[in-house]
């Protein structure tokens, strides 16, 4: 039943779903903080980037956001982000989108990490003299994030499942494997459908409960 | 008990695949057949209605015109064998089949037949029949009408091209005739169409019926290379065992190549891009 397997990369293709999921993270972790930091800066217009831009980017289709990133980005300006060929080209675009889409989910996230903070908190550092980026970086943030771990575990395995979108651009992931084997074995649809399920199952179901744990034992006791 | 909990989820997760699985695997060897009754096709038509799937997307083959209606070289073939079924024009309803949907809607009998672009093969065989072939497709290249640098598969390496995601197409341009190509592939045949239009790809390929319908539908920009990359017999399918249905949709092919309207057809949508009609294909199933 099983013998079709040996034909298909499939370990491979989940590898690179793995790697998309691995690089889009850290870069939504690092270009999410930076939003919620700028959401909660004292500069205006700062303050009017970050909204405007979550509020773009989130309600907009990620199916939309990646084809933009190869038709708009790649095709039309010319944006190679130093690829040489079309794989290289669509895997970097690839987390480009992700990482551009999953960062707004990733600074609400952290936005209402930081308003568990009691406001006391911030206003003694300010008393102290600290500057907002000092109040940010050494007071609030490093509590913001221990009570955000379990909300940005969600966003990971939502993340892990929307690295599957790669594939409308042709990335070679899971998802792209699933459709030649749907068009190959057409008589083990079910089965094929099956394998790739349990495979994301295989990578979601221990984040969660690894991530739910340190979200336990991260946060902190008021 | 957390361990516990953790072992109960794991108990359900694992029980879930294997129920999947084992659903999978019964499909792949049972055949079917045996849902949705077993009447077969002609009797069905006997009751004056024919549910038909096509592709709604493919100009040249099947397409939604902006009315409603359907258009297209299998829309005509689905036509004449409902017709040869005493089935009218205005009886038959036209039910949109994804590719990967073919062999379950055949199965579960959400249609009658399917008449689109559906090559035979032996795989899609272990779940239903085929009738046919009703023509003779090729992969083919698309290019630029000013284009003159690609001629055959032998060009293409070095070459930016296009196809759509986990087609058989796509894939024997990765394992076989152009390995060193540059291939970007989408998630449909239109994004491939802009690319090449601008420049960022310079050939799409798949059978050159549907490259055909494109070419068709912009007149001028693109032309056929003629490269005959690969044979794709396109066949009705029905569903498996109905022996009776496949000879009644043989014979409707036959009547419809020897009375001279296969040639029209295939020459009304396919001919505009410059397209060689071949001889109809002989009844091989």
């Amino acid at each position: 039943m099983f013998d079709f397997l040996s034909e298909y990369d499939v370990l491979g293709a989940f590898w690179v779903t793995v790697q998309l999921t691995f690089f889009s993270a850290i870069g939504s972790l690092i270009w999410g903080t930076i939003l919620a930091g700028m959401r909660v800066s004292p500069v205006p217009l700062m303050r009017g980037f970050a909204a405007s831009y979550i509020n773009l980017m989130r309600n907009t289709p990620l199916t939309l956001i990646i084809l933009a990133c190869s038709l708009g980005l790649n095709q039309t300006l010319g944006m190679t982000l130093a690829g040489q060929n079309f794989e290289q080209q669509n895997y970097r675009l690839a987390i480009l989108g992700f990482v551009a889409y999953t960062a707004t989910f990733v600074c609400e996230s952290i936005r209402s990490g930081i308003n568990t903070v009691p406001v006391g908190q911030a206003e003694a550092a300010r008393a102290l003299g600290l500057g907002f980026t000092q109040v940010l970086g050494i007071v609030v943030l490093p509590q913001a994030f221990r009570s955000v771990v379990g909300p940005l575990a969600s966003v990971l395995i939502a993340l892990t499942k929307n690295t599957t979108i790669a594939s409308t651009i042709g990335v070679a992931e899971a998802s792209l494997l699933m459709s030649e084997m749907i068009e190959n074995e057409s008589d083990k649809i079910f089965l094929v459908f099956a394998i790739f399920a349990l495979g994301f199952v295989i990578l979601t179901l221990p984040t969660g409960l690894l991530l739910g744990w340190v979200a336990k034992k991260a946060a902190v006791k008021r | 008990m957390r361990f516990s909990r953790v072992l109960r989820v794991g108990a359900v997760v694992a029980a879930t695949s294997l129920a999947l699985a084992a659903c999978g695997g019964g499909n792949g060897g049972g055949g079917g057949g045996d849902e949705g009754g077993n009447e077969s096709l002609v009797s069905r038509a006997e009751s004056g209605r024919l549910t038909v799937g096509i592709k709604i997307d493919q100009p040249g083959l099947g397409l939604q015109t902006p009315d409603g209606g359907y258009e297209g070289f299998d829309v005509d073939v689905a036509k004449y064998i409902a017709k040869e079924l005493g089935v009218e024009e205005g009886d038959i309803e036209f039910v949109e089949t994804p590719s990967a949907q073919r062999e379950n809607m055949i199965e579960k009998g959400d249609v009658d037949f399917i008449v689109a672009s559906y090559s035979i093969t032996d795989e899609r065989k272990q779940k239903v029949d085929f009738a046919g072939p009703y023509f003779l497709a090729h992969q083919d290249l698309l290019v630029r009408a000013d284009d003159n640098s690609i001629q055959g598969a032998e060009d293409l390496n070095g070459k930016k091209l296009c196809s759509v995601r986990g087609s058989t197409s796509a894939q024997n341009v990765k394992e076989d005739f152009a390995k060193d190509a540059d291939l970007q592939e989408y998630a449909g045949y239109s994004e491939c169409l802009t690319g090449l239009e601008n420049g960022a790809v310079d050939a799409l390929t798949t059978d050159d019926t549907i490259l055909a319908g494109y070419a068709a539908q912009n007149p001028g920009k693109f032309k056929l290379v003629g490269a005959n990359l690969s044979d794709e017999n396109y066949g009705v399918g029905l569903k498996k065992g109905d022996t009776e249905g496949r000879t009644a949709i043989n014979n409707a092919i036959k009547k419809m190549q020897d009375s001279g309207e296969w040639k029209k057809s295939a020459e009304k949508w396919f001919g505009p891009s410059g397209y060689q009609v071949g001889e109809p294909p002989a009844i091989e199933q």
